[in-house]
């Protein structure tokens, strides 16, 4: 196994590298600080201060009243308390977009629920989300940032449809790819539920946030202890919970200068894959996405064949979602988008993040052309 | 060599891997998603990938997963499902063999820069022997054999015969010099997780539980039958005659005692399902067509008697063949009347001594 200092990683939606002072703030609570923060004795409430500490971060970076975050052990788990708990409490159905993260899309159609077309940029079409909307629905669910192919939903639009249309109905935004690259306090103003995911922005895997705007009452999905308000039973896993808010308050403190630094990385990367290589599409306009995200499909390519040759070469990449076996799905989002099935089977998805730097972008073109030269019957 | 592995998650596929490893080469493992819906055995649910992959770790090779499911519906399961609409029972094995594994696996194995590809099944690749018996010299540019397995009880060549000669010079069949439990002691020495797994049975499509019946009720609509014997008076009636094989024997509603009766043909299309006694099972000949050779037609035309056999691990029968012009095409004249078997199946050709494939086809 290679060491990861020599991988190019341009994989940051699927996983970040955790920042090192996360890793340092979740240290204490791995070894010495180890108490139950529901305990009762001093040491229990010295941890129990770190939590409503990380609390605060959290809230702060949101634009939302501390006890309005509710600590879940993932984005998927935030994503179902948000979707099912609304169901289970106020009946009715759940509606969202088709190129949803399968946490939103499984959870709406398993309850029985409506899925809106999106746009050629994977966008929900506003005009069908109104149709979709009555009395019956109790919560929408439109994501914030597209995890495959980066772009950014119209929230105000939808919340604007939502509120005349449906206005029973919560407003629920899986917000999990959008931490690093938009600003949270303006996503949420207008919605009524937001998922967070902390390994997406230099948090550790396993621990993830739901907000739950004052007044907005949901089902819990667990029953026990009652912690987080009885909004979330089990007991905090603190460690993430201190290196989640250690890792978004730098995310949202460099923010403004990473959007800069990194979409010149990307405009390049895309640009001399666009100008080397030919018949080869970006999937989503720029101007309609986020700055990290590089999302290509080529023409006549298979992605699992151009993610072997990546592989080989160290560099870490994506095409679509994985299934439990490990094989690559065809995705329901290039698929919703209605990408061309010629250039939808080559798609590949680079992500770029916080470790990325111009070496990353000069190694992956360098591998990427050749690769793709080959896949086309070039000279082996 | 760069030897991309076709890794089951079984055991003959896991020490096929295990022995390219320890004779030096470069090996990749691959586990090959086929299909997406309900299944108890083969090669797709998720712990078999599991047992794929924890073997490839534990050799220290990498193991990937490629998604087939596409070309396994097109290419195997479909055409398994509308052809029992008109009677015929294709053998599915066989059928992923010709398009996927050896077809569509290889050609990304190729694509990737691979030199072979593998799989663990029990059949053998060896150069064709110039001064051996009865033509098969290498003088045609071919020089290939696709030889049975040396455990005569777990041979597959029957499953392989459609390789061809291009597609035979890269392939590798690591454990067909083996026996089976020369495969599992391997497999229990390097400690393989898979070293006891029982062999997959069945098609990995249809699950025990559920059934061909099931299977195929879901996906087409069955039509009921009249049973009748050989003078056309109705005996007995069959609620699906897609579910009705040549030679069966039960199922038929047929009323007790009196001597026993066999299934001798089905007309799909007029719903009669018609039953005689064992000898109005046999045939002198079958047609056999969609034929792939490994060696031109024309040699093997030279052949006096060759072997044919009919099932997976069925007894091969001495025939002699006429092979059409084009060479797709051949009948097999039985030295001996044999029973018939069902349009679809797989008829595949081996030379006097018993041992090598000649070619295959489809029995019309």
């Amino acid at each position: 196994m290679n060491a990861a200092s020599s991988l190019t990683y341009l994989d940051h939606a699927a996983t970040t590298p955790m920042r090192v002072e996360a890793v340092q703030a979740m240290l204490p609570f791995l070894t010495e600080r180890f108490a139950n923060p529901s305990g009762s004795h001093r040491f229990a409430r010295s941890v129990r201060q770190a939590v409503d500490e990380a609390r605060d971060v959290v809230a702060g970076v949101v634009g939302c009243e501390p006890g309005e975050v509710v600590f879940t052990g993932c984005g998927t788990e935030a994503d179902s308390a948000a979707i099912v708990g609304a169901q289970r409490r106020h009946g009715g159905v759940g509606v969202c977009s088709a190129a949803e993260h399968h946490a939103v899309l499984h959870a709406v159609e398993h309850g029985g629920g409506r899925v809106v077309p999106v746009d050629a940029a994977g966008r929900i079409d506003l005009d069908r989300l109104v149709t979709a909307l009555g009395p019956d629905v109790s919560v929408v669910s439109v994501m914030t940032v597209n995890n495959e192919v980066g772009s950014i939903s119209p929230i105000a639009d939808v919340a604007s449809a939502v509120r005349e249309h449906a206005p029973q109905a919560l407003l629920h935004t899986d917000a999990i790819q959008a931490a690093c690259w938009l600003d949270i306090r303006e996503v949420f103003s207008h919605v009524d539920l937001l998922a967070l995911s902390a390994h997406k922005f230099g948090g550790p895997k396993g621990v993830g946030a739901l907000v739950v705007r004052q007044g907005t009452v949901l089902e819990p999905l667990l029953q026990g202890g009652g912690q987080e308000r009885d909004r979330r039973s089990g007991t905090h896993n603190v460690a993430g919970i201190v290196a989640m808010a250690e890792a978004l308050r730098l995310a949202d403190i460099e923010r403004h200068s990473e959007v800069a630094r990194l979409g010149v990385l990307r405009n390049r990367l895309v640009d001399t894959l666009l100008d080397t290589l030919p018949d080869v599409i970006e999937t989503v306009p720029r101007d309609a996405k986020i700055a990290g995200s590089a999302h290509l499909c080529f023409a006549d390519i298979e992605s699992e064949a151009l993610l072997y040759f990546l592989d080989e070469a160290d560099v870490c990449a994506s095409a679509a979602s994985a299934c439990a076996s490990g094989a690559m799905e065809p995705s329901h989002v290039l698929a919703a988008m209605g990408v061309d099935k010629r250039y939808a089977l080559g798609a590949l998805r680079l992500s770029l993040g916080y470790t990325t730097t111009d070496i990353d972008i000069d190694r992956a073109i360098s591998v990427l052309v050749p690769a793709v030269g080959r896949l086309r019957g070039g000279p082996r | 060599m760069k030897v991309m592995v076709a890794m089951s998650g079984g055991v003959d596929s896991s020490v096929a891997a295990a022995l390219l490893v320890e004779q030096g080469h470069d090996v990749v493992g691959v586990t090959m998603r086929l299909w997406g819906g309900e299944s108890d055995t083969g090669c797709c649910s998720v712990s078999d990938v599991d047992d794929a992959r924890r073997v490839a770790q534990q050799l220290g090779i990498d193991h990937l997963v490629f998604n087939f499911t596409d070309d396994f519906n097109e290419h195997v399961v479909n055409p398994y499902v509308l052809a029992h609409t008109t009677g015929i029972t294709p053998n599915p094995c066989i059928e992923c063999n010709r398009h996927v594994k050896f077809a569509r696996l290889s050609e990304r194995a190729m694509l990737l820069g691979f030199d072979a590809v593998a799989t663990g099944h029990h059949a053998r690749v060896t150069p064709s022997d110039p001064h051996g018996d009865g033509g098969r010299d290498g003088g045609d540019g071919r020089n290939f054999e696709l030889e049975r397995g040396a455990d005569r009880a777990k041979d597959q060549s029957y499953v392989v015969h459609m390789i061809d000669q291009g597609e035979l010079a890269r392939t590798m069949f690591p454990v067909g010099a083996m026996t089976k439990p020369g495969v599992r002691a391997h497999a229990a020495r390097l400690g393989l997780r898979t070293a006891t797994k029982p062999d997959s049975q069945d098609v990995c499509f249809i699950t025990s539980t559920g059934g061909r019946n099931t299977f195929l009720g879901s996906r087409i609509p069955f039509r009921s039958a009249t049973v009748v014997d050989t003078a056309g008076a109705t005996v007995g009636e069959v609620p699906a005659v897609e579910m009705v094989t040549l030679g069966q024997r039960r199922g038929l509603g047929l009323a007790g005692g009196g001597p026993k009766r066999f299934v001798i043909d089905i007309d799909a299309d007029q719903g009669v399902v018609t039953v005689g006694d064992e000898a109005d099972l046999l045939t002198p000949s079958h047609t056999v067509h969609d034929m792939t050779w490994l060696h031109a037609p024309d040699r093997v035309c030279t052949l006096e008697t060759v072997l044919v056999q009919c099932s997976a691990h069925g007894t091969p029968k001495p025939a002699t063949v006429s092979i059409a012009a084009d060479g797709r095409t051949v009948c097999v004249r039985w030295i001996e009347p044999q029973r018939r078997i069902s349009p679809g199946q797989s008829m595949v050709l081996y030379d006097a001594s018993d041992r090598f494939v000649l070619g295959g086809g489809i029995c019309v």
